[in-house]
């Protein structure tokens, strides 16, 4: 645990950058937002693979580029598969002595890249076991192309070929489940992120990276662009997708799944829905079938999560704590009370909702958990 | 400094592969390809090639595999056929564009529909715009020494192109030949280890295959096409070397009993042998017959085909591939163009046949011959003639 303390404390991630500044995405990316902290928790032992598609476009373009590490782009669909070369080549070179360092190979590619049209290549590299993490940014439809819909596009949602009209509701198929098709792969980790998460996200980066064989970070990349929002909306649809359990923090380890973020109760589905655009068209009858839907798969994933964090209890080791407010800021939820200089901050157990984010944040140990 | 075996051309391109000391081999299998990643799969499992054997979901994943893989500085082989290499296609343009040193023998075949695993030259003349060196091998002999001669002009600092090594599926993939292989210390001689000169690595970042917009595209592709044609030289440069290695020598345009000849037929791969033996036996009954084979078909030999063709009055060209509704055979429309600005050329008679594994005999060539010239007496120039179709 105080190893989890020091990979994932927001100080300790440097100044950095590896995704430089000056790139082309819109206004409120969420996908530069979550690759620029993969690539931060990633560090500069690294070689990424990406797939064509918006994080491609937005940080290349001849004679530029934005990658301060290794990069390679060369087609949409087999993202997978070059990484997997690239993965041999180097455990080749290296065993012949004509290849040093550890770097890890990532593979970067978006919702459709992943779920559509590169599952194959995904599924092949998985099987084979290569030694890579694959990070699917999830932005839910072709954005590049003008916000198509993709196999990941949410049930309702209006696209550019999904679109609502007189006799069409938007999307008229269920998001396809792209984490549980990678954990049948019984690869050894599996997780979902989000950038509104950031500390969450670092640890299971760090951790994916960390493991020997192939890993898979889900990441919902909002795009305000595309989901018709306003473009500060950005953290805060993503804690909303999280909260009302629509996209539910989890890993799958070895198989065992632990929910990372338990609600009590979550928030209903029109929180998150009715602040975007393309599901402004949606009926009552429409919003109800999705917050059905939503509360069955949670319970089912509820089910599955033998580990629970929600199970877990986060106090104040008062003599510890100097009342830095490092947990404060870092509290999602307000759940944390400063007390004023040199006084132990007070934690409101009735708000918090166990993210761990204080434990994560905090250098003096000051954090206790049971 | 050579051994002399009896061996399928199939396990041949799989000795040479192991030679050349290989670091990754992806590959999918496919008809008639399959016994060279067989071959090849044996010897990495028994340790006699020490090479990362990926048998991986697809072509499409074989060649952007071997693309990754080529990035980090890897010696890098693979082998396809037909759809496969079909499926491979978009895969190929990336490959030439990064300049990575992948070589791939491909044991042509038919393309569907309908389905058909049997040779002809349809695969090979679909990717011939994908900006790899391509070159034809006849027998197991040849493609040995070619799939060699492929890594060492591939990885030639002044070439860096990805090769594809062709064969006829059948015809010559699983034909058993007695041939010499070379000694490891002669190869590791005449093809040092692969030296990158970009790769994928922490210790200098860079970028590789950012998009180009408008403003630059033809800028990466004229050099691009400048050095692939002027890798015709370094091509003909390690085929010299190779020859006063081992006397086996080969050039872009290799030609049987054409110095006085008035007529030559021109065949790629395979049946260029059967052909050898058509041409002899009109030669014995008096005409001035004889023969050209392109070895070598991209970067495309015009100064030699040029040089050899307007020797003659005529050309009898068999493509064995169609191009539906254009003006010829492939290979032959291409001699076409290259003729073109030339004042003096010879005529060109085109036939199309071979497709689909249908076999080529020694009468069916003389037939051929005899037609074109016939054709030609009577100023029938045309379009294609198919040969021996059932109507």
């Amino acid at each position: 645990m105080m190893e989890s303390q020091v990979i994932s404390a927001a100080s300790l991630l440097g100044t950095k950058e590896y995704l430089a500044p000056g790139h082309r995405a819109c206004l409120g990316c969420g996908e530069a937002l979550a690759a620029r902290l993969v690539c931060k928790a990633l560090g500069e032992e690294v070689i990424i693979v990406n797939a064509t598609g918006c994080l491609e476009i937005i940080s290349s373009q001849l004679p530029y580029t934005s990658w301060e590490v290794p990069w390679i782009h060369t087609l949409f669909e087999n993202t997978a598969a070059v990484a997997s070369g690239i993965e041999a080549g180097m455990k080749v070179l290296k065993r012949k002595e004509r290849y040093e360092g550890k770097a890890k190979v990532v593979a970067m590619a978006g919702d459709g890249g992943t779920a559509d049209i590169g599952v194959q290549a995904l599924s092949g590299a998985f099987e084979r076991g290569h030694n890579f993490l694959y990070v699917c940014y999830d932005n839910e439809a072709y954005m590049n192309t003008g916000i198509q819909r993709s196999s990941a596009t949410p049930f309702g949602a209006s696209t550019t070929t999904s679109p609502a009209g007189k006799v069409s509701m938007g999307q008229a198929t269920w998001k396809k489940n792209m984490p549980a098709i990678a954990a049948a792969h019984g690869i050894p980790y599996v997780a979902t992120a989000c950038p509104s998460y950031p500390f969450d996200l670092i640890t299971k980066v760090r951790k994916a990276i960390a493991i020997e064989g192939p890993s898979y970070i889900h990441i919902l990349a909002v795009c305000p662009t595309g989901w018709r929002a306003p473009a500060d909306s950005t953290i805060e649809l993503g804690r909303l997708a999280v909260e009302t359990g629509i996209f539910p923090l989890y890993e799958v380890e070895a198989g065992k799944y632990t929910l990372n973020f338990d609600f009590p109760e979550l928030r209903p589905v029109e929180d998150y829905l009715k602040r975007q655009g393309r599901f402004r068209h949606l009926s009552p009858e429409m919003v109800s079938k999705i917050q059905e839907r939503v509360n069955s798969e949670y319970a089912e994933l509820k089910r599955k999560a033998t580990v629970s964090k929600a199970s877990i209890r986060y106090y104040i080791i008062e003599d510890k704590c100097p009342g830095c407010g490092l947990c404060v800021n870092a509290c999602p939820r307000e759940a944390i009370i400063a007390m004023g200089k040199k006084k132990p901050v007070v934690l409101d157990e009735a708000k918090c909702i166990k993210c761990g984010a204080c434990y994560d944040a905090c250098r003096l140990g000051a954090i206790g958990v049971e | 400094m050579m051994r002399k075996v009896g061996m399928e051309a199939s396990f041949a391109i799989a000795e040479a592969v192991k030679l050349a000391d290989a670091d990754v081999v992806a590959a999918y299998p496919i008809t008639p390809q399959t016994h060279i990643v067989e071959r090849l799969a044996e010897l990495v499992a028994n340790g006699e090639l020490d090479a990362d054997y990926m048998p991986v979901e697809s072509e499409h994943s074989a060649m952007s595999a071997c693309l990754g893989a080529s990035a980090v500085g890897a010696r890098t082989f693979t082998a396809t056929a037909g759809q496969g290499l079909e499926l491979m296609h978009e895969v190929l343009y990336v490959a030439s564009s990064l300049r990575l040193p992948i070589v791939m023998t491909v044991a042509n075949r038919a393309l569907s529909g309908p389905l058909n695993v049997w040779g002809d030259h349809s695969d090979a003349m679909a990717t011939r715009d994908c900006g790899w060196i391509q070159m034809f091998a006849e027998n197991a002999q040849q493609v040995f020494d070619l799939v060699l001669c492929a890594f060492r002009i591939a990885e030639d600092q002044a070439v860096l192109f990805p090769t594809m090594v062709h064969i006829d599926g059948f015809h010559v993939s699983h034909v058993i030949e007695s041939l010499s292989l070379l000694e490891p210390e002669v190869v590791n001689k005449f093809l040092p280890k692969y030296q990158p000169p970009y790769a994928l690595n922490p210790d200098k970042p860079l970028t590789m295959g950012a998009f180009a917009a408008p403003d630059l595209y033809t800028e990466t592709k004229k050099p691009q096409d400048v050095a692939l044609r002027a890798s015709k030289e370094v091509i003909i440069q390690v085929w010299r070397e190779f020859g006063e290695l081992t006397g086996r020598h080969y050039s872009p345009v290799e030609t049987h009993r054409a110095d006085d000849a008035e007529t030559l037929l021109l065949t790629m791969g395979s049946f260029g042998e059967t052909a050898t033996v058509a041409v002899d036996n009109l030669r014995n009954k008096g005409q001035k017959i004889g023969l050209m084979k392109l070895r070598l078909w991209r970067p495309f030999p015009f100064d030699e085909f040029r040089e050899v063709a307007t020797r003659v009055k005529l050309l009898i060209v068999l493509d064995r591939a169609l191009s539906f509704g254009g003006p010829s055979g492939p290979v032959c429309s291409e001699l076409q163009a290259a003729l073109y600005p030339l004042e003096v050329r010879p005529k060109i008679i085109s036939f199309v046949g071979g497709l689909g594994g249908r076999d080529i005999s020694v009468e069916t060539f003389e037939n051929m011959i005899h037609r074109g010239l016939d054709r030609a007496e009577r100023k029938e120039f045309g379009e294609f003639e198919m040969i021996e179709v059932r109507e």
